[in-house]
């Protein structure tokens, strides 16, 4: 597998609510910027083929690849949709590459979560319609709650532990300018909050936000063409489902994120992940899930040590979502991992570091995740 | 798009499994999945663990009425701890999925593919028409309340009006597919039924009657697709993919061209490309045209330049597209004889090209020696083309 270049982001949005645009707007926004910033091509002619990440439920539109081609330039040309985060999305768009059919590809993603009047409702519909279903559950949380609970049982991590990672996020949030979430809070706040289900209060839990993300790929040559030596490469990507069944996944371990996590290192190379990376942008909408998945990726065997001797800051031995995570910055549903991409693209072209991991989760009740390796040239 | 004519990899198909197309099957949409991909790998001589890769496809989330799908089947078509994704073109996904599977592998992401599409229409109540009312335009559309046979009569009628074609002659189409369905063992509809017996039948929309249309189904179809050297392995008898092609028009299909599918022309192009194939009316032995309307074959046939523009009827009168014909189009019943689980149905067109192109086609094979093979699929608003050639 030959790596590919990030040649071009743009985005629109990260804001709670995006009155002003439609969603198709908002995605048109978004990828001028992203062509604009890959040297300003022309979708209509140099770009091969077109991925957009999204799905049927959140956008309140049947068969929403429909929607798909005219905003970014798609219509007429190879355009489909991956109906995953956008790292899988990305994942594609690296076989689109790698198989010779294409030089260039724009990936997009976006959430226009404002519009979704129901959305615990939604989240029902993805529960398995026999077993999990059937139950009603009250609260769409409850299998975050499950699987903290274990994972804080089997690690050692306590209330004031996940506290410490809401205060951590939102505070580095105040560093980036699409933190809509961001705030100087203080552990203690977290835990006077009442718990929305045990062990996570409303602060430990990432709001939603609307935004939109195109990212522009290319191969290594073209970027070369294209951009000079002003691109950044994936040197390795992996996305892997543990189970989607809650009763054969396995609860308290991040498993999708190993499995994903091996089969990026394994491609970019990287033998010790913790020294290996100069941050990691991890999937951090529930608090825990920042610990969980950091285990997962084999960043820290120790989390809740490294946590508190203050290793994951913005200073420390191996700074985690320095520009404030999801608990910062909210989650744009199928964009979140995007999101995290566009914190270590900034935190790259800022000449903070040159090598960093990018780690995202599908959500509740998905055991699915996708990583990239990012790197400069 | 760039087109690759010399191949990074070639793809091959080994293994391929169905389950029955029904309008109310038993079985969970998980369940019928795991059918699909067991009988696939069973024919492969694959097992599960041997599989490196899942590519699932399917179609509106709402017919199984289950949010994030992909995840959901992922279970079923056996994508446990391993990188497994959906892709979706709306009804063309079951050819995408085909499309999906062969870059997985030609990218060298993966070895051992398995590719499944599965649909379950049962569960929409009353009808999953119901599900349609939610594909439109949600300020310039939806407040009409379209129904999507409403458009496709406008399709059709327009189809008719610009080349003169008749009724009589477009349910040839549904006689014929409906007449092969009956050789084949995972069909719902097969029946020898006359012309007369289509224009006798209840009008839905004008000109579109009740045996102009495929019927509503449940089913699941999966392919196994490896890498050459592991292809050789396991089979003596690989098909190949040997061209790829897929378009998606713009979403404004009332300012479009109605009597000609311009998208499955610009994926064909694509696919025939990648293929060499210069002269396809020439080159291709045996087609499955995606047929969910009869009317939609012959669009097809002329989208892939298999016949000139509004030609493809006179061409079916006079046996071209018969199962002894020159280009036999849809042996397997298609969607109008076999039955239409949205996704499912196209992959189950790629299925037939295989078997055909394999000699295991049964009572369905061709009369004719084949040797290269396409099929395609259709989707969204009538917008979404999918193509891929095979060949023995």
């Amino acid at each position: 597998m030959n790596r590919i270049a990030v040649i071009g982001v743009g985005w629109y949005g990260f804001r709670p609510t995006t009155p002003e645009v439609s969603f198709r707007e908002m995605v048109f926004e978004a990828s001028s910027r992203a062509y604009a910033d890959a040297g300003n091509i022309n979708p209509r002619n140099d770009v091969d083929s077109f991925i957009s990440c999204q799905e049927d439920f959140w956008e309140g539109i049947g068969i929403a690849d429909e929607f798909a081609p005219d905003q970014i330039g798609g219509a007429m040309r190879p355009t489909m949709t991956v109906t995953g985060d956008s790292l899988q999305g990305l994942a594609h768009a690296l076989m689109h590459i790698n198989s010779g059919i294409a030089d260039i590809v724009s990936v997009e993603a976006h959430s226009k979560v404002s519009d979704i009047l129901t959305f615990s409702d939604i989240v029902k519909l993805s529960m398995d319609p026999i077993y999990v279903r059937s139950i009603n559950p009250q609260n769409m949380h409850f299998i975050a709650g499950l699987d903290a609970v274990k994972f804080m049982e089997r690690k050692g991590v306590s209330r004031e532990d996940l506290a410490i990672v809401v205060e951590k996020n939102k505070k580095n949030g105040l560093s980036s300018p699409r933190s809509s979430y961001a705030s100087n809070i203080k552990a203690s706040d977290v835990l006077m909050k009442d718990f929305v289900v045990y062990p996570l209060t409303e602060l430990d839990i990432a709001p939603f936000v609307d935004g939109a993300i195109t990212v522009v790929v290319a191969d290594e040559e073209t970027a070369k063409k294209v951009k000079k030596d002003d691109y950044l490469l994936i040197s390795g990507i992996g996305y892997a489902t543990d189970s989607n069944n809650l009763e054969t996944a396995e609860l308290g371990k991040a498993e999708y994120m190993r499995i994903a996590s091996e089969m990026a290192y394994k491609m970019a190379k990287v033998n010790s992940p913790r020294k290996h990376f100069d941050a990691v942008f991890v999937d951090d909408r529930y608090s825990y899930k920042e610990l969980e998945h950091l285990e997962g990726l084999r960043i820290s065997e120790e989390p809740v040590k490294d946590l508190r001797e203050g290793n994951f800051s913005p200073q420390g031995e191996i700074p985690v979502n320095p520009f404030g995570g999801h608990l910062a910055k909210g989650v744009p549903l199928e964009a979140s991992g995007f999101s995290l991409l566009l914190d270590a693209i900034d935190y790259i072209r800022q000449g903070k570091g040159e090598k960093v991991l990018v780690a995202s989760w599908r959500g509740i009740p998905t055991f699915t995740g996708s990583v990239l390796v990012v790197e400069k040239p | 798009m760039k087109v690759n004519i010399h191949l990074n990899k070639r793809v091959a198909i080994i293994g391929a499994g169905m389950t029955l197309f029904r309008r109310r099957l038993l079985e969970t949409p998980q369940e019928i999945a795991w059918e699909a991909s067991n009988k696939a790998l069973e024919e492969a001589g694959l097992e599960l663990k041997d599989i490196d890769c899942v590519v699932i496809g399917s179609a509106p989330d709402a017919f199984d009425g289950v949010h994030l799908k992909g995840e959901y089947l992922a279970h079923g078509s056996g994508g446990i701890k391993k990188p497994v994704s959906r892709v979706f073109v709306g009804g063309a996904t079951g050819v995408m999925t085909a499309i999906a599977g062969w870059y997985h592998v030609a990218s060298g992401l993966c070895q051992k593919v398995l590719a499944v599409a599965e649909e379950k229409m049962s569960p929409d109540r009353p009808h999953p028409q119901a599900v349609f009312r939610y594909i439109w335009d949600p300020i310039l559309e939806k407040p009409l309340n379209p129904n999507l046979i409403w458009i496709f009569a406008m399709e059709m009628h327009r189809y008719m009006a610009k080349y003169g074609i008749k009724k009589e002659e477009i349910a040839l189409v549904s006689v014929k597919n409906k007449r092969n369905a009956i050789n084949n063992p995972y069909a719902q509809l097969g029946a020898n039924i006359t012309v007369e017996d289509v224009l006798n039948s209840e009008v839905l929309v004008w000109p579109v009657q009740l045996l102009d249309v495929s019927p509503v189904s449940d089913g699941g179809a999966a392919i196994v697709m490896t890498s050459e050297d592991v292809a050789r392995r396991y089979t003596d008898t690989p098909i190949w993919v040997e061209g790829v092609g897929w378009t998606l028009d713009n979403t404004e299909w009332p300012g479009r061209d109605l009597a000609y599918p311009r998208y499955v022309e610009f994926a064909a192009r694509m696919a025939y490309k990648m293929a060499g194939i210069e002269r396809p009316d020439k080159e291709i032995d045996v087609v499955e045209p995606y047929d969910p309307f009869d009317y939609k074959e012959l669009h097809h046939l002329e989208g892939l330049l298999l016949a000139k523009k509004g030609e493809a009827p006179k061409l079916l009168k006079e046996g071209v597209f018969d199962i002894d014909g020159d280009i036999p189009s849809s042996p397997s019943g298609g969607l109008l004889g076999v039955g239409n689980p949205i996704a499912a149905a196209g992959l189950m067109k790629v299925i037939s090209i295989y078997w055909q192109l394999k000699g295991t086609a049964g009572k369905m094979q061709v009369k004719r020696p084949v040797h290269t093979g396409l099929a395609q699929a259709w989707g969204d608003l009538m917008q979404a083309g999918t193509v891929i050639v095979l060949r023995n």
